[in-house]
């Protein structure tokens, strides 16, 4: 973990809106009924404990580890699928970009089977698929990967539910309160109303602002179509610190 | 029509699923690659301070152990000082990293941390909290990430004057907020989502 090139701004985090977020408790994804804490939870102003988060530089990288079509592929092969870029920026609330953030991200490979010995769903694994990749934002924020575009696939909640095709995403900004997991859907697909997950979000703007929108100015002709999914993560004050004589 | 303030919404959080291991600790689920996973060492040389090892389980509300459960942990060095670009009051010890990963177990469901016994840091009102870690617990079926916190037992004096703890209304609940020695050097943080001993989850 080498130090970043710039300074991230300083200052307590704006409180997390749990009017906008998910709640604990959504019966509609039964796993969630024995997993949700039902006491209230203890709110207090962020502090260095959680302002501060470690640093992971550029270096960590290695140059398949944004290409899943690749990265687990025997030499020469690569992974079964539809071809797909997906790009975008992680900001902060205030629309500022976040340099340096760490992304992970996950997925089924495109018949919606994922490579872990407790998955059971019938489809094939891909022998040149692992399903995992990662990145570390650039100064503005950007981000890019290539992978397949992932299959559906039912899992046990009642008896006919199907997942959407999805991307999860670990994302480690700036300070530990800014930690975060999410889903990433792709336009158009008819499994997203339909599905018990997605149904835990509390409005359509939460639904959309999962959802990734195909770019064909970001496709690569007789190539790779492009996906766009902005990333935002939970911002700062900018109040003047008497501590910090350069401000923001 | 008032001017719009055009701030942007804190993305969703979606549950990290079942399969969470493949993205975060793939090497732990025999997909091999990276050279090893992110946060499962956190001491890169000989570190200050005293080596302790951190276990536990996260238990749902029947008391079934998670075995899908990511936990992850992030403090200070030993003299109290974050391995972090934010941390402008010094430099950290060079051999800790601070921030540890730790899968749940497939079959026992246990986690584990081999770390440092985290030095005070002060309160933003300049109040020392008592020594601490942040943790946070994500897993299939909790749908937005359980920040906590770790402190010890056997820092009493301490605990008493912490401005988070003093504050807490139903003093005992928190004893699930402390970690129990075990032995020497070796402390046990169990975490239960729900029931008479649900630990305290904070939204910070």
């Amino acid at each position: 973990m080498s130090p970043a090139k710039t300074t991230p701004p300083s200052g307590g985090f704006i409180p997390r809106d749990r009017d906008w977020q998910p709640d604990a408790l959504t019966p509609g994804y039964k796993t969630s009924i024995k997993r949700s804490p039902q006491a209230a939870l203890l709110s207090f102003p962020s502090s260095l404990s959680e302002e501060t988060s470690p640093v992971f530089g550029h270096g960590l990288l290695g140059a398949l580890d944004s290409d899943l079509i690749h990265n687990y592929a025997q030499p020469g092969e690569s992974a079964i699928g539809p071809r797909i870029i997906v790009y975008g920026r992680v900001l902060d609330e205030m629309g500022r970009g976040v340099p340096g953030a760490l992304l992970e991200f996950w997925q089924a490979n495109a018949g919606g089977r994922y490579r872990h010995k407790k998955e059971s769903y019938l489809a094939a694994l891909d022998p040149n698929f692992g399903g995992c990749g990662r990145t570390i934002t650039a100064e503005d924020g950007s981000y890019e990967f290539r992978t397949i575009q992932p299959g559906p696939y039912p899992w046990p909640n009642g008896m006919n539910d199907w997942r959407p095709a999805h991307i999860h995403f670990s994302v480690f900004g700036h300070g530990f309160a800014q930690r975060l997991i999410t889903q990433m859907y792709f336009e158009g697909d008819p499994h997203i109303p339909l599905c018990p997950i997605v149904g835990i979000l509390k409005s359509q703007d939460a639904v959309d602002a999962l959802t990734a929108v195909l770019d064909m100015h970001r496709t690569v002709p007789m190539d790779s179509r492009a996906y766009k999914f902005d990333i935002v993560l939970r911002g700062r004050r900018q109040t003047y610190f008497e501590n910090r004589e350069d401000g923001m | 029509m008032v001017q719009k303030l055009d701030y942007l919404r804190e993305s969703p959080s979606q549950t990290a699923g079942p399969y969470v291991h493949i993205g975060c600790t793939p090497n732990f689920t025999g997909i091999d690659l990276y050279g090893g996973d992110l946060g499962a060492v956190m001491k890169t040389g000989p570190v200050q301070g005293k080596e302790i090892v951190i276990r536990g389980i996260v238990f749902d509300g029947t008391g079934t152990p998670l075995r899908d459960a990511m936990i992850e942990i992030w403090q200070p060095d030993a003299a109290g000082l974050f391995a972090s670009a934010n941390e402008t009051r010094g430099a950290a010890d060079p051999n800790f990293t601070g921030w540890g990963r730790s899968p749940s177990d497939m079959t026992t469901g246990e986690f584990s941390f081999d770390t440092v016994k985290p030095g005070a840091v002060p309160w933003p009102d300049g109040r020392m909290q008592a020594p601490h870690i942040t943790a946070w617990i994500v897993a299939r079926g909790i749908n937005i990430g359980l920040h906590t916190r770790i402190y010890f037992e056997d820092e009493a004096e301490a605990n008493a004057a912490d401005p988070i703890l003093s504050r807490i209304e139903h003093q005992n609940r928190i004893q699930t907020l402390l970690a129990k020695r075990e032995g020497d050097g070796v402390y046990r943080f169990d975490i239960h989502l729900q029931g008479p001993t649900e630990t305290i989850f904070f939204d910070i």
